[in-house]
């Protein structure tokens, strides 16, 4: 169970990013965020983690409270949160294998850390790597690898955290939509049945309604709608991506990543 | 104003911007001959009387005398030991301080300043005068040249380090954040793997440097092969000199090439 409490985000250079944000992302559920760029999803999930502070109001998870309280529970807070990232932030000279490790550093003091991670952490991330299906792929570099299969290791990545909640930001935008299919079903799959629970940044109202247990709408750093994927019409269409781009939606025949949208990676940054 | 009145005040304009250039040039030129002069260049008394002396010391030159060669493998080596132990202690000290002085890694921007300060000023004492000093202080020998050239190395070596270190890419370090690494591991696991091969190559190159470099330390009395060439310098014993010259050349081709072979391994 995570909680925002009334989150603002305004950055140094005077942009509010998000305005008094209310979400609550129950255990085990696969929440989306949809909007369009630069709505604040990418915000309110770096909020999840801490990675972005908020100005004002607070994250709450059952297990630490204010993740912000202290370095030691905030560490302990994304040690249990995995993230995977829109262009999937590996190191492309390291193996898929080392790059899965990442997700075990928080497990060892920093010192411990520098000499190899004992087989217990290898045998885990090897086993994050077999679930994502790239076992074979493990002593692989990185930049050898297609997208998806990067992608894919991002996952493992998080995986390896064996996490209470993944934080997804975009994570099928830089594929092509079989792949991005793909990488969806089986990130939904593990957290299944995992019993991971899930937010997941999309800007695909059609995979939106596919995986979501529950959608929150965000346009221009607020949270416009907020319910499960039926009540998903063209009424909240209109309200989170405006009266334009709903014109030629119909359900079933949406595909918001063929419109290309250039501005998504300058807002990730 | 007509079209052929425009044109003639282009072209003016353009007539005078070419004089502002052609004054330009001519006073760098001015300059050059100046420093020429200043420093003898144009005596041409002193090439006439020198051009001799010069063929004179050259036919001395040839043939090299190799016959000392037992004499000086033990410097050769002490050269080769030097300039590694050099390379070593300089990478020891330019990986703290290199993380230090690059902003995205320094804690904050006062120590960054304050890394990049004190590696100018590592970078501006000469190290002859670096080698003199520690001559001075622990005697002849190896030992105060390895000093020498890592001190003065660690402000060149840290400041290329940490150049590669400030552009690497930022997307991984916010991974390892997120995955709840410690700012220390961001930098083992996250930057540091990046970075490896422009530090590995930084690190080489300095290497072959330092083996030139501590040909020349030995002079002032900081060992090595350097300290045979100015005793056979002192003797006028000019075939020693150059054959002493060419071992040290056949040395710099060997750790060249072996440099290049490392850097492509460690891609």
């Amino acid at each position: 169970m995570l909680d925002l409490h009334n989150v603002t985000v305004r950055y140094a250079n005077r942009v509010t990013a998000l305005e008094g944000a209310k979400a609550s992302f129950p255990k085990g559920q696969f929440i989306v965020l949809l909007g369009p760029s630069g709505a604040g999803k990418s915000t309110l999930l770096r909020c999840l983690n801490g990675l972005v502070r908020p100005s004002s109001g607070e994250v709450r998870s059952a297990e630490a409270g204010n993740i912000m309280s202290s370095r030691t529970v905030l560490r302990g807070h994304r040690r249990r949160t995995g993230m995977i990232f829109q262009q999937h932030h590996l190191i492309g000279r390291l193996t898929a294998l080392q790059n899965v490790l990442m997700g075990r550093l928080s497990f060892h003091g920093t010192f411990r850390s520098l000499l190899p991670l004992p087989r217990a952490d290898r045998i885990l991330a090897l086993e994050a790597l077999d679930r994502v299906g790239l076992a074979d792929r493990a002593l692989h570099r990185a930049d050898q690898l297609s997208g998806g299969q990067q992608q894919r290791v991002g996952i493992a990545r998080a995986l390896a955290q064996q996490p209470h909640v993944i934080l997804a930001d975009e994570p099928v935008a830089s594929l092509d939509p079989a792949t991005a299919d793909k990488v969806l079903a089986l990130l939904h799959r593990i957290c299944r049945e995992d019993g991971i629970t899930a937010v997941v940044s999309l800007h695909q109202v059609e995979l939106a309604r596919r995986y979501g247990d529950r959608i929150y709408g965000l346009a221009g750093g607020r949270i416009v709608f907020d319910g499960v994927s039926d009540m998903l019409d063209a009424v909240a269409l209109d309200r989170i991506y405006g009266p334009v781009s709903t014109a030629p939606v119909k359900p079933g025949q949406i595909h918001a990543e063929e419109n290309p949208t250039p501005l998504k990676m300058a807002k990730t940054a | 104003m007509s079209q052929s009145q425009t044109y003639a005040t282009i072209l003016a304009e353009e007539r005078r911007g070419g004089f502002r250039h052609a004054a330009l040039a001519a006073l760098v030129v001015l300059v050059c001959i100046a420093a020429l002069w200043i420093t003898g260049f144009f005596d041409s008394r002193r090439f006439v009387e020198g051009i001799p002396a010069l063929a004179q010391l050259a036919s001395e030159m040839v043939p090299p005398d190799f016959t000392r060669w037992q004499a000086w493998l033990k410097p050769l080596l002490d050269t080769l030991a030097m300039s590694i132990a050099g390379t070593v202690l300089a990478v020891i000290l330019s990986l703290p301080l290199a993380i230090l002085a690059a902003p995205n890694t320094s804690p904050n921007m006062a120590v960054c300043q304050l890394a990049r300060t004190l590696l100018a000023l590592l970078r501006s004492i000469p190290e002859i005068i670096l080698g003199v000093i520690f001559v001075a202080a622990v005697g002849f020998g190896a030992l105060p040249g390895v000093l020498a050239l890592a001190l003065h190395s660690v402000g060149m070596v840290a400041k290329f380090y940490a150049e590669a270190i400030e552009h690497v890419d930022p997307k991984p370090l916010e991974a390892a954040r997120a995955a709840g690494a410690t700012p220390l591991q961001v930098i083992t696991h996250s930057v540091l793997p990046q970075v490896f091969p422009q530090l590995a190559d930084i690190t080489l190159y300095r290497w072959e440097y330092h083996f030139r470099a501590s040909a020349v330390l030995g002079i002032v009395g900081a060992g090595g092969i350097g300290f045979e060439l100015m005793a056979a310098l002192r003797l006028i014993a000019y075939d020693q000199v150059s054959a002493i010259l060419l071992s040290i050349l056949a040395c710099v081709v060997v750790v060249d090439w072996l440099g290049s072979r490392l850097r492509k391994a460690l891609k």
